[in-house]
């Protein structure tokens, strides 16, 4: 009964994950359960390949040249990576945030209103209906509402971050991947972005990928940590921060290596 | 001694420079002397004539400017769709490589060879004969070398980033260029553009191997006989009377003039466009 | 739209587009075509051999001859001419550019050279010949009304800014740091540009060579206009000859019935020019390789 349980509760599921670009393997044997409404960190070493595992879950990664995956990843039970799957769809369930913000040379409300487009949404009123909630879960929209028709560029760069986070909101995405999304912030947009995702977690699965131990402490549920293109270690965050069960897990908290 | 020579050089550079710049002002101030005197509002709207003094230019112009738009109306899409195909969609494909190894050549073979293919291929084969089509068939080709390579130039400006945004909302390829892509590279398209038609109008070669005619007035349809205004320059300068040299200057200076409005055109886009993305 | 409808249309798009790329094939495979075609026909009632060692080019007269030898000797000295001038303009410039000159001074001459690779060929036939002949002609008695010198010259003056930009292009591409080591040792300006900057560069240097030379091959308007249509094997820059490309359009103007054995030169001149210039820029193709393996 409580196994069943368990299972209702996972979003994403990953088995016997094996990736590789070209003869390079870059994944190897990754089985992860990300549970549904939690802040989920991927923390690791440059290079470890906790990005590399992100892009898999929107299928960022078809772009590569010679990426080759073995393995099933299921969303709401779902492999996506069936032959039958709309990557269409999935992209509009599973949204991206990056690392440097970068949104489009258009308006702030084109910016935001783009996904829809690009989805055959016309109605102009739904249109402004769904940019305005979007701003407003992103906690942006009182600082641009008179101005939705100036430049994206004229925000600052934590602005820029939340519009970008705005954008992915208005497509309406079950699950948020954040590609070390405050890196390039200064301390203040920082925790305001870090705000902000707790808040999202209520109404969103979001996995984030972070180089910042601190942030992984601060705002996730359940942490894993990557090394060498293996999973470590998984569980939930207090656990792994305080008492880790692997040595190598260990050793990076307390900053041996990085 | 070191010092010597150093300066030595460093003149030399500029000397050579002076060279370049003496001859193009000698032979601008050259055209412009002699053609200048010709020009009036009877010579600029004129039809042509076997006399020198009797002869306007007015087919001529229209012919130049009606092949330029045929010509962009047709190299155009081509041009562009190749280099968006070659930049976007076939960066992994061998065929890709070939195709790009192909455009370089092609870009490489002689303007006058193009005429030979257009003689046999548009002229004699598709039975145009020395008609308008004919001549801005030929010299599509001709361009759509330069239209490919400016095309791609224009579309690597772009940076990654935008493009995974736009795929990660779930836009597919084509949106992605046409929504993000394209409209950011316009302006380099559009400079790469406006230098290969500048470029075509000053082509007098191949059309001459078409068979264009120097004798005519202006087209009433593509399928019409046509001329322009370099072939009329050609025309008028293989003669030995002195008044149809003044003629050929004369025409000059109308080329001329069109060739840099446009030349200067695209370099006021081509300025434009940088510092797009910060 | 339901996916397959998208993916029915991405594929269509890119399908479009392909073709579009696919023009440039049949382009090419025209080309080749059509110049091997009436060359056939040619090469069927002229032999090869005596194609390539017949030294007079009277095609079109009663006692026909076809060697293409004067056609090639006369665009072979005015590209040497053109060459001659070209390079050592072109070099100094384009060292002066990479080497010395400041921005604003750089903001004057670039614009320059735009300018002057914009103006049209035939222009330049014209300037060759109601100018540059006249004016050479005042203090060079022998020199006749079409001949190679002035051809050559304002060929050179021509493709003056193809050698310039293409050569500071490879002189720029290689690094400072070398530049730096080389002043750091003491030497100046000019040292390091000839000891160390142009062999640095010399592959990208010679490419421009060689689609200068190229490029002087395959030019038309200049020479029919100026240099002449007396085909001959002679390496006298003072009088009338005939190149290849000029000979194609002279043929051309004509009134040579289609199909016959006068007519069916155009091909074999074409094919010709086709296969030298071919080969030159598949050898500069090799070595612009070579450039890019250096320096990225």
């Amino acid at each position: 009964m409580d196994a069943v349980i368990e299972k209702n509760k996972m979003k994403i599921e990953a088995e016997h994950i094996n990736f590789f670009y070209g003869q390079t393997q870059a994944l190897r044997d990754i089985n992860l359960h990300i549970h549904r409404n939690e802040v989920t960190a991927f923390i690791g070493p440059s290079g470890c390949g906790k990005t590399t595992f992100l892009r898999l879950l929107n299928r960022m990664n078809d772009f590569v040249e010679g990426a080759r995956l073995e393995g099933k990843v299921l969303i709401d039970g779902k492999n996506i990576y069936s032959k039958k799957t709309d990557i269409y769809e999935l992209r509009k369930t599973v949204g991206m945030v990056f690392q440097k913000p970068n949104p489009f040379p258009k308006t702030i409300f084109e910016n935001v209103a783009y996904g829809l487009r690009v989805n055959g949404i016309k109605d102009k009123r739904f249109i402004n209906e769904r940019v305005e909630t979007s701003l407003k879960h992103a906690a942006l929209w009182d600082e641009v509402k008179d101005n939705l028709n100036k430049s994206a560029y004229a925000l600052s760069g934590g602005q820029q971050q939340r519009l970008c986070i705005a954008r992915t909101l208005a497509i309406e995405p079950s699950v948020i991947l954040m590609d070390e999304p405050t890196s390039a912030l200064d301390p203040i947009s920082t925790s305001k972005v870090e705000q902000l995702i707790y808040q999202l977690k209520d109404d969103y699965t979001i996995v984030i990928v972070t180089h910042n131990m601190q942030q992984a402490g601060r705002i996730s549920d359940r942490t894993a940590f990557f090394y060498m293109g293996e999973l470590i270690e998984y569980g939930k965050t207090k656990k792994i921060f305080i008492n880790p069960k692997m040595e190598q897990t260990q050793n990076y908290i307390t900053g041996r290596f990085g | 001694m070191k010092a010597f020579k150093n300066s030595l050089f460093k003149y030399l550079g500029i000397f050579s420079t002076v060279i370049g710049v003496v001859f193009l002002i000698t032979l601008l101030v050259d055209v412009f002397h002699s053609g200048m005197s010709r020009i009036s509002w009877d010579f600029v709207t004129g039809s042509l004539s076997r006399h020198a003094h009797m002869s306007g230019i007015l087919p001529a112009i229209v012919g130049t400017f009606l092949i330029m738009l045929l010509t962009a109306v047709i190299a155009i899409p081509i041009g562009v769709g190749a280099g968006v195909y070659l930049e976007e969609y076939g960066k992994n494909n061998r065929f890709a490589a070939f195709l790009e190894i192909n455009i370089a050549n092609l870009a490489g073979v002689p303007s006058i060879i193009y005429g030979i293919l257009g003689l046999q291929l548009f002229s004699r084969w598709m039975n145009l004969g020395a008609s308008f089509l004919a001549g801005a068939l030929t010299l599509s080709l001709l361009i759509l070398p330069i239209i490919i390579v400016a095309t791609r130039s224009a579309l690597k400006t772009v940076p990654l980033s935008i493009k995974e945004a736009s795929y990660a909302l779930g836009a597919t390829k084509w949106q992605t260029i046409w929504n993000h892509i394209l409209p950011a590279s316009l302006g380099g398209i559009l400079t790469g553009i406006i230098l290969a038609l500048s470029r075509a109008i000053g082509e007098t070669a191949p059309l001459i191997v078409i068979g264009a005619k120097v004798f005519v007035s202006v087209p009433n349809s593509v399928y019409d006989p046509y001329t322009v205004l370099p072939l009329q320059i050609f025309n008028w300068v293989s003669r030995p009377q002195e008044a149809f040299a003044t003629n050929a200057s004369a025409a000059i200076v109308i080329l001329l003039l069109i060739t840099f409005i446009m030349n200067f055109s695209a370099i006021y886009f081509r300025n434009k466009s940088q510092g797009r993305y910060k | 739209m339901s996916l397959k409808q998208r993916m029915f249309k991405e594929r269509f798009v890119e399908v479009l587009l392909l073709l579009c790329a696919a023009v440039s094939i049949v382009t090419t495979l025209g080309i080749i075509f059509v110049l091997l075609k009436d060359s056939i026909g040619f090469f069927s009632k002229v032999s090869l051999w005596e194609f390539l060692t017949d030294t007079q080019w009277t095609p079109l007269f009663e006692d026909a001859h076809f060697g293409i030898l004067p056609l090639l000797s006369g665009t072979f000295l005015i590209t040497v001419i053109a060459i001659l001038i070209a390079l050592p303009l072109g070099m100094s410039i384009a060292i002066y550019l990479s080497e010395y000159a400041d921005r604003k001074v750089k903001k004057i001459i670039k614009p320059f050279l735009e300018i002057l690779s914009s103006i049209p060929t035939v222009v330049f036939g014209y300037f060759a010949l109601v100018f540059v002949t006249p004016l050479l002609q005042s203090f060079i008695p022998g020199l006749a009304g079409f001949n190679s010198l002035s051809s050559g010259i304002v060929m050179g003056i021509m493709i003056l800014p193809m050698v310039a930009s293409l050569s500071e292009d490879a002189l720029n591409a290689v690094p400072n740091s070398l530049r730096e080591g080389s002043y750091a040792l003491g030497s100046s300006q000019v040292q390091t540009a000839f000891k160390v900057v142009v062999p640095a560069a010399s592959s990208g240097i010679t490419v421009s060579l060689i689609l200068a030379i190229s490029r002087a091959i395959g030019e038309t308007m200049i020479v029919a206009i100026a240099a002449g249509q007396q085909p001959r094997l002679t390496l006298n820059p003072l009088v009338p000859i005939e190149t290849i490309t000029a000979y194609i359009v002279q043929v051309s103007k004509g009134d040579v019935p289609q199909d016959s054995l006068g007519y069916q030169t155009i091909f074999a001149a074409g094919l010709t020019l086709f296969v030298l210039t071919f080969l030159l820029n598949s050898i500069s193709f090799y070595f612009n390789k070579k450039f890019r393996a250096q320096y990225q």
